[in-house]
């Protein structure tokens, strides 16, 4: 499994913040679109196919065994 | 065994009989940081009279961890080595999930510093040590027990008080008046000034037990324990900090839907305590059920009344940014006022201690508030999100850096701040705290933070001397001279500072302007600079 080393540094705690205000207000089911969107959109940042998928792989155990 | 508090003795105050002259500094206030301002203060040669409306000292261990930059500012206020014996040392955190620890933190890697990471230190102990220090200092600092400020009025060129004590009332004015109250700050409340802020609904219990054997079992090197939905607490947080005296703090979110008063109970409390720690034999000594807030004055600086510590801003305590931000508003105040008491600096000197400090405490209360709301998700995608963050962390370095239980007090930097000189090139940047290295004194240990801070400066490590300029303190490291020179054994000294820059520091021990060449026009430009006001160009 690939190991994702820390690239947010100093500016992670920011950047969790502004996640959690994104989501300020919005209903269960609006958050869930949300996060669909962006998910989409850092993809397409990302672009790299081997890379996404591997990031998705590194997502999917944590989310099965422990979501 | 439980602290001894023993009351501080009242003395019918002067003012009953006759007025008393004009003071020069009220200090309404003798917590930690009303009583480090007068020793601050005393120590510049400027008396003052701190009023207390209580006369023993804080009423459970309240604040307990004093960071690395707090300790070395309570050295040169002279009580530093007596709370580094007596505190308990420690600069690792640990973070658990569950009963699995995910990530590990240390917070002074380096060796070579004078004072840890952190001490924990019970606030009765720093309060007490305080009142001995300030009680050495003697005819300088006049404290005054059950001394209770009723009313105060700015009348522009002074400040007048109306005073309470078991004998009746008394008057008296002062041409400064700094409220260092705490949380409450009835001068605050009384002067209708704005205190906003984020307000948690989340309840916390604190519990100090006396326990012979540690809770933290076989580990015996003290550090801060943090869980996230620990097996003894199920679906809440958990803090841990052992304190002197086999003392050791035990912190539980209590979740939102808690009455404050049933669960500041024995029967309540007991069995939570026997959760974490069994049949291990404790006796309960203080236990609190508190919410809190993170806000802020607006402005520190009021006319003549000056706002310190919690009366001007209060955090979560999760980070340990409300006793240390204090101090460091001490600090920064302490040499900027007694300039202006002494007539060497305008009074718009102090415009620059509101700057700086909410500045700093701006930058405290990002940081407990970004740690209480990962700690407390207010909504069902935060606890997802925290959750997540939380999963990941077992496998991937970069989640456990988004865990966040607290950042810890860090000493604030004023980079490009009124009062510094840009030096790009220089190791240590103006605006930031000095660094502390171990010296030798004529072939004794010594600590740079010892000898450098307390008044203006220059600081140079290296080979090449200081020039005499008027004004100034000179330390040399590495070199000899006609002024106080030290050897840099490890050669520590020049790896953090360099030995190309010659430093001017502040009396807070910050530095305000570095030199590649010594040019006394450019220094004196840069220490102009530092002891006047905001200019008009500045932003």
């Amino acid at each position: 499994m690939m190991i994702l080393d820390d690239k947010l540094g100093r500016h992670g705690d920011a950047f969790y913040a502004e996640l959690m205000d994104l989501h300020e207000g919005l209903t269960p089911d609006q958050s869930h679109a949300l996060n669909a969107r962006l998910v989409l959109i850092l993809a397409n940042e990302i672009a790299d196919p081997a890379r996404l998928t591997a990031l998705m792989q590194a997502a999917r155990p944590t989310a099965a065994t422990k979501g | 065994m439980a602290y001894d508090y023993a009351p501080f003795p009242y003395v019918a105050p002067p003012g009953l009989t006759a007025p008393e002259a004009r003071h020069k500094v009220v200090i309404v206030g003798a917590g930690p940081i009303g009583l480090a301002m007068a020793i601050d203060l005393a120590q510049q040669g400027v008396p003052s009279v701190v009023l207390d409306d209580n006369n023993v000292v804080s009423v459970g261990s309240r604040a307990i961890c004093w960071a690395k930059r707090t300790l070395e500012i309570f050295d040169r206020l002279g009580v530093g080595e007596r709370m580094l014996d007596k505190g308990v040392t420690w600069k690792v955190g640990r973070q658990f999930h569950g009963k699995d620890e995910v990530y590990s933190f240390d917070l002074l890697p380096e060796p070579g510093h004078k004072y840890p990471a952190f001490i924990n230190l019970q606030q009765y102990y720093v309060e007490q040590y305080l009142v001995e220090r300030a009680q050495a200092l003697g005819d300088l600092i006049d404290l005054r027990f059950l001394n209770k400020v009723t009313d105060h009025r700015d009348h522009g060129d002074h400040v007048s008080l109306q005073i309470a004590t078991p004998d009746g009332d008394y008057t008296l004015e002062t041409d400064w008046y700094i409220a260092c109250e705490g949380a409450g700050s009835p001068t605050r409340q009384r002067m209708g000034l704005p205190f906003e802020g984020q307000t948690f609904e989340e309840h916390f219990l604190i519990v100090d037990v006396e326990m012979e054997q540690s809770p933290f079992g076989d580990h015996d090197t003290p550090e801060r324990w943090f869980w996230f939905a620990p097996p003894f607490h199920k679906g809440q947080s958990a803090l841990l900090h052992k304190q002197p005296d086999n003392i050791y703090r035990i912190d539980l979110q209590l979740g939102p839907e808690t009455d404050p008063k049933t669960e500041a109970t024995e029967e309540k409390v007991i069995p939570r305590i026997r959760a974490i720690v069994g049949d291990t034999p404790f006796r309960l000594d203080w236990m609190s059920v508190y919410k809190f807030r993170c806000a802020k004055l607006d402005r520190f600086v009021h006319g003549r009344v000056l706002f310190v510590g919690d009366s001007a801003h209060v955090v979560s305590p999760f980070g340990a940014r409300g006793g240390n931000g204090g101090i460091q508003d001490v600090d920064n105040l302490g040499w900027k006022l007694a300039r202006v008491i002494h007539g060497r600096s305008p009074a718009a000197l102090l415009e620059t201690y509101n700057q700086e400090r909410t500045h700093g405490s701006a930058e405290n209360i990002l940081n407990s508030s970004r740690a209480t709301n990962f700690m407390t998700p207010k909504s069902a995608i935060e606890s997802v999100f925290r959750d997540q963050v939380l999963a990941l962390a077992t496998d991937h370095p970069f989640a456990r850096k988004l865990i966040n239980s607290g950042r810890l007090s860090q000493p604030c930097t004023l980079r490009g701040m009124a009062l510094q000189t840009a030096a790009p090139d220089a190791p240590i940047q103006p605006g930031d705290p000095l660094i502390d290295a171990p010296l030798l004194d004529a072939g004794r240990p010594a600590w740079l933070i010892a000898k450098a801070q307390g008044q203006f400066t220059l600081l140079r490590v290296g080979h090449d001397p200081i020039p005499d300029i008027p004004g100034f303190a000179r330390i040399g490291i590495g070199h000899s001279g006609d002024y106080p020179c030290f050897e840099d054994p490890q050669g520590l000294a020049a790896e953090r500072y360099g030995t190309d820059h010659l430093y001017l520091l502040r009396p807070d021990g910050h530095v305000c302007a570095a030199f590649r060449h010594t040019d006394a026009a450019a220094i004196a430009t840069a220490y102009a600079r530092a002891t006047t006001g905001p200019r008009n160009d500045d932003p």
